[in-house]
């Protein structure tokens, strides 16, 4: 057994999974339509590399592009690009950007692929290369391409795969629904990555209320006759599935602020991401599909759902029975942490794990803010040990460098301190601003500073110029100086 | 379809200021039972002018400010202000100190301070040291607990002696009034008593004085609900008893003689009022929690020091106020190491 660990502070949260974690998981239909954003992430995009018009079939790059981050998108069935133009994209802000939209055939006819017999033939190289090209990228909502944590390089040296099964957003449901359905192809997938990375130890880690799950991932990890793989429950704790809480938890270590997991020789995969790298390795399939949770009290029929990335919400909602009456909120991941969403035409993308139809009832539809009252609470509750409540002061008097002094870049806006909030503050909306102004104010320094170097750089030249040509000036008097002195001394001499 | 957003967190706040000060006035329920058992109804004549005069203070002052009137008065922190200062005055009080007090704490302490959450000081403390200094005999006078007075009195002549000062027929002033146990222990041993010899007066009783050990019981009681509910931490509290305790109990090991035992001092006067419902005022106390320990710590020492080598008997009023002062510092010297930082 694993001695486990705890981080300080986090919550208890009702977690309503009961909605969804009781029906079966099943498969969603194909949609009329797909719909893919060329922005992966904050100044990653891909290029469209088909044209409009163009049939395309399952498992087709229909967009891609050289930047590191980036991974291919395929289409997720067969079908005719309808066209290139800006849809609103799942994004905090709201905001609309190029989208590839797929009018869907209903053929559903695939790219023929194959997967490796034997995963242990392969080199690590050669399994990155299958899984960046497969477009895997993390599926617990960060969406990083994976292919890239699997290279740490050569100075850190990695011991232990940790699985983040630990769904701690309330309401989510599908990794659980996942682990207890396929819990070969997570394991198998696990063993892919314990094989392509040379490492002896992996954990499985998920919350204690996940009993199914636990009973199927032992069960399977005793066919497997692994010993490599542990699994173990944590205690659900909100934010439990946060990466660098998890591995203190099962592991003791605290990531370095500022670092990443593998500079503590830890590399953290989502469980869903572990069954995605198996499905790329030993069945040839790209990423075009994932579990996801529709749920809340604004669905008729919250459930688990294989849905096709691409998919618009619209229609993945109406084959859950549609909306309650009561809907208010539709938002994209857990209520902690997820973003609301202006519009239901906005399509899952790969870092979709949740839709939540909330009701009036049970989201937070914006209490009136009192004054601080210093009562310490957020204090206790937050998982960094920061001091929510100094960080909102200096992030509300706009003193960005005190706020740096507190430690505002380590909050991973979990929103823990806002929910405990007796004076209902919206905290983290002030932390975000902070974060911003002060990335737009180094953004804005590191300008001047190229500016300040061109212009300096302009003097110089200018000053390198001007001596050149004073020096050329120079050599010319004095050239003409000598030829005068000469024609003087032959004056001289023929007088 | 379209749906109107909002940030994250989505999910309902689990507490409200209203919520917090409601509990605290819950928790003073058992303390205000048994200072009217022990000193009669007048505490509660008290009490209800204090919190008609804080919620009027404060809506005046909402107003003149021009901020919303009614959100403020639901949070219900003026009227803890108003319950914590009542029952710290005495029971037989004149109405006009009461309302001074009150008007001094509200408007002085609280909103000159820029209102809830931004004043430094402990708005009921100010009032009442505003109150012992400048009215020091209305505010030692203190009726004699029940059954040791010389005549017991009813609602009625309570209700004179607060509004016109009138004192009932064929009795003195002398005889409704009695010394508090930290008084008569400060004067015997003035005259070169021993803590023993003055013990065995009347006004003592198995802990710390008669009626007053009970309320200070029924705070206790009151204050470990409060804890239990998770609306203070421990730490103030514990610090604070822990304080006293240190350093009654030092002194008493030196010499029985002439200090009194740490018992006495937890029980006596304002203690455990101080340490579960004063001291804990989250707006003027220290957050970390190292610095909420030390803050009560800080808060314990100083009680005794002041009633034992200080000008006034009790001295919660003013301890508090002196760590007020230091809270902010203790805040800053005592950040807690942040996640994945070296120590
Ligand atoms: S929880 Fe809210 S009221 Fe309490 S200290 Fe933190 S910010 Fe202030
Ligand atoms: S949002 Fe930030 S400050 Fe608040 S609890 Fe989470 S990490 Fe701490």
């Amino acid at each position: 057994m694993l001695n486990l660990a705890r981080f300080h502070g986090g919550l208890h949260l009702p977690n309503n999974k009961e909605l969804s974690n009781q029906a079966p998981l099943r498969q969603a239909s194909i949609p009329k339509k797909l719909v893919y954003p060329l922005m992966q992430r904050q100044g990653v995009t891909v290029d469209p590399k088909i044209q409009v018009g163009e049939r395309v079939l399952r498992g087709q790059v229909i967009a891609y592009s050289d930047h590191p981050l980036a991974t291919p998108v395929h289409a997720a069935s067969s079908g005719v690009i309808e066209a290139i133009e800006e849809r609103l994209i799942p994004h905090p802000s709201g905001m609309a950007d190029l989208c590839i939209v797929i009018a869907t055939d209903g053929l559903d006819e695939s790219l023929v692929t194959q997967g490796v017999a034997d995963f242990r033939s392969q080199d690590p190289a050669s399994i990155r290369t299958a899984i960046k090209n497969a477009g895997i990228v993390g599926l617990g909502g960060a969406a990083f391409p994976t292919s890239i944590k699997l290279n740490p390089g050569p100075q850190r040296k990695l011991d232990t795969l940790l699985l983040n099964g630990a769904e701690c957003e309330p309401y989510i449901t599908c990794d659980d629904c996942l682990m207890q359905n396929q819990p070969e192809s997570v394991l198998v997938g696990a063993q892919i990555l314990l094989h392509s990375l040379h490492i002896e130890r992996c954990i499985v880690a998920i919350e204690d209320h996940m009993k199914r799950a636990y009973a199927r991932l032992t069960q399977v990890v005793a066919a497997l006759n692994d010993p490599r793989i542990i699994v173990v429950q944590v205690p659900a704790i909100y934010p439990t599935g946060g990466e660098k809480q998890l591995i203190k938890v099962v592991t003791g270590k605290e990531t370095p602020s500022g670092g990443i997991p593998a500079d503590i020789g830890v590399l953290c995969v989502n469980v869903g991401t572990a069954s995605a790298v198996y499905d790329a390795v030993c069945n040839g399939k790209p990423l075009t599909e994932r579990v996801i949770t529709v749920t809340g009290r604004g669905v008729k029929e919250p459930q688990n759902r294989y849905v096709r990335i691409g998919t618009p919400i619209s229609e993945l909602i109406e084959q859950c029975g549609g909306y309650t009456e009561h809907v208010e909120r539709l938002i994209m991941g857990g209520p902690m942490m997820g973003f609301a969403l202006p519009d239901d035409e906005i399509a899952v993308v790969k870092a979709t794990n949740c839709i939540l139809a909330g009701t009036a009832a049970d989201i937070n539809t914006g209490k009136q803010a009192m004054p601080c009252i210093r009562c310490g609470d957020c204090a206790k509750a937050c998982p960094v040990d920061l001091l929510p409540q100094q960080l909102y002061w200096h992030s509300r008097a706009g003193n960005l460098d005190k706020c740096k002094e507190f430690s505002l870049f380590d909050c991973i806006e979990c929103g823990c301190c806002e929910v405990v909030c007796p004076s209902h503050i919206p905290l983290v909306q002030y932390y975000r601003s902070a974060k911003s102004k002060v990335i737009a104010k180094a953004k804005e320094a590191e300008k001047a500073a190229v500016a300040k170097r061109r212009h300096d750089m302009h003097l110089e030249r200018k000053a390198k110029e001007q001596a050149e040509k004073a020096e050329r000036a120079r050599l010319k008097k004095e050239a003409l100086a000598k030829v005068k002195q000469a024609n003087a001394e032959k004056e001289g001499v023929t007088q | 379809m379209k749906f109107s957003t909002a940030l994250s967190p989505h999910v309902q706040p689990v507490n409200s200021v209203t919520r917090v000060m409601f509990e605290v006035i819950v928790a003073l329920v058992p303390g205000v039972i048994a200072l009217v058992w022990f000193f009669g109804l007048g505490v509660l004549i008290n009490v209800v002018l204090a919190v008609i005069t804080a919620l009027m203070a404060e809506s005046l002052v909402l107003l003149v400010r021009g901020r919303p009137v009614w959100v403020s008065l639901k949070d219900l922190s003026a009227v803890v202000t108003a319950v914590l200062l009542a029952i710290s005055l005495p029971a037989i009080a004149p109405w006009w100190v009461t309302v001074t007090g009150i008007l001094f704490a509200i408007v002085i302490a609280k909103h000159l301070y820029g209102g809830l959450g931004y004043n430094p000081f402990n708005p009921a403390m100010v009032g009442y040291v505003f109150l012992l200094v400048s009215f020091p005999l209305p505010m030692t006078s203190w009726p004699a607990v029940a059954g040791l007075g010389t005549m017991t009195l009813n609602f009625q002549d309570i209700a004179q002696l607060i509004f016109f000062e009138r004192i009932p027929e064929n009795a003195d002033y002398d005889a409704l009034t009695m010394a508090t146990p930290l008084d008569a222990l400060k004067t015997q041993l003035s005259l070169q008593k021993t803590v023993l010899e003055a013990q065995s007066g009347a006004v003592f009783g198995y802990l710390a004085g008669k009626g007053w050990e009970w309320v200070s019981l029924a705070y206790l009681l009151g204050g470990l609900w409060l804890m239990v509910r998770k609306i203070i931490n421990w730490h103030i509290p514990v610090g604070l008893i822990l304080g006293i305790s240190v350093i009654s109990g030092i002194c008493y090991l030196i010499d029985a003689q002439l200090y009194a035992p740490p018992v006495f001092h937890l029980f006596a006067g304002a203690t455990m009022l101080g340490a579960f419902f004063i001291a804990t005022d989250p707006v003027t106390a220290a957050t970390t929690v190292k610095g909420r320990l030390i803050y009560g710590m800080m808060i314990g020492v100083l009680v005794y020091i002041i009633r034992v080598w200080g000008g006034y008997p009790d001295a919660v009023a003013f301890s508090v106020l002196l760590a007020n002062l230091a809270a902010p510092a203790l805040d800053y010297f005592t950040k807690p190491r942040v996640f994945g930082h070296r120590a």
